[in-house]
């Protein structure tokens, strides 16, 4: 899966999650008034079901999941790591 | 009971609040009894306190891991299995008439020094009181969803409510990390009689067409600094909770104000509660969350 791929499924996520809203992959879902730390816990599980990662310890870190292009960035990170 | 005696907690009610409280004390090293009255409940707690103990980490850092969580506490379909608890939080659904039956079965098993704080919405703790032989033993304790992250517990002190009751409160909230603030007692208390109103009224401007459910729970957001808005925090509550304390408070008051929006009663008819059924004003699935067309 390119990282292209998986910043689209991300940001199909995201839309879908506030009613087909236009978030870019730079804005802040948290200031821009769409997400909060709740949305952040689905996206884990969103992101840990899609990807097929598992996020612990560090991981966690609500600003990892402040933007999709964040988000993108860790799971790349991830399956760099497990490709590894 | 004190600081230094409150060995074990007994926690009745594995609800959504319920397993919060539970998850709250046992994270603080307290061995904790979880009583509910069914086996699938319990085992659906117990699932959701680990998802849960590991999804906190994004709020709070350096909180239990989910092993050391689940190593204090104990699950029981039998609430004689509190005899021996120090304190209990009574967490059952907001109907007058089975906390009735309860706080009666509580209070026939604990020992008679030993405090029992009811955790409701918005039944006053005086009434609840009436129901045991031991009325100088209950006080209220209002838990925020959700118990091991949010940082204050409001407690509520009824008209019989020992000093004794409400230190032993005081102390277990302490405790557990977290602080109080001890109020009197009035039907919703401080929090939920100005909180179910602003939920309840912001549902009326979706039912009346003004806004949408995502329009109103961002302004409340980026204009006020709100961490959620006023329907998303009504999804997490749980939309059954949010009637059954507005019919409370209602009823406490005979004050038409506290009408329930014909739309909440609609969306709790249909099943639709929250959060924890996945749909309520939001849809939230286990990887998505949609706007729920509820206008």
């Amino acid at each position: 899966m390119s990282s292209e791929h998986a910043i689209d499924l991300i940001s199909d996520f995201v839309s879908k999650a506030f009613e087909g809203a236009r978030i870019g992959p730079e804005q802040d879902i948290f200031e821009s008034g769409f997400g909060n730390s709740m949305f952040a816990m689905q996206m884990v599980t969103f992101v840990e079901t899609t990807f097929d990662i598992e996020l612990d310890g560090d991981d966690l870190d609500i600003d990892s999941f402040r933007s999709i292009a964040r988000v993108a960035e860790l799971v790349a990170r991830k399956r760099q790591e497990t490709a590894s | 009971m004190s600081e230094q005696t409150m060995n074990i907690m007994g926690v009745v009610g594995a609800g959504t609040i319920g397993m919060g409280v539970a998850h709250l004390f046992a994270q603080a090293g307290v061995n904790t009894v979880l009583i509910d009255r069914y086996d699938v409940q319990l085992e659906a707690a117990r699932a959701q306190i680990r998802q849960n103990a590991r999804m906190y980490a994004l709020v709070q850092k350096n909180l239990a891991d989910a092993d050391v969580v689940v190593g204090h506490l104990t699950f029981s379909t039998q609430l004689s299995d509190i005899a021996g608890v120090d304190f209990v939080i009574e967490n059952i659904t907001e109907n007058v008439e089975v906390k009735t039956a309860v706080h009666r079965e509580i209070d026939a098993i604990v020992r008679s020094d030993v405090p029992v704080a009811a955790n409701t919405s918005a039944i006053p703790i005086t009434r609840i009181a009436g129901f045991g032989k031991h009325p100088e033993r209950v006080i209220g304790m209002h838990f925020m969803n959700p118990p091991p992250i949010m940082p204050m517990v409001e407690i509520i002190r009824g008209t019989h409510s020992s000093k004794s009751a409400l230190g032993a409160a005081e102390a277990a909230v302490t405790r557990a990390g977290k602080q109080s603030i001890t109020v009197n007692d009035s039907p919703g208390f401080v929090t939920n009689r100005v909180m179910m109103l602003m939920v309840n009224e912001a549902m009326f401007l979706v039912h009346e067409g003004v806004a949408g459910v995502q329009e109103v729970d961002r302004l409340f957001k980026t204009c006020f600094g709100h961490k959620m808005g006023p329907l998303e925090t009504a999804d997490l509550i749980g939309l059954d909770t949010v009637k059954l304390s507005l019919d409370i408070l209602y009823d406490e008051f005979n004050d038409p104000k506290y009408r329930p929006c014909p739309l909440l009663k609609r969306l709790v008819y249909a099943g639709h509660t929250g959060r924890k059924v996945g749909r309520g004003f939001h849809v939230y699935w286990s990887n998505r969350k949609e706007a729920n067309h509820v206008e």
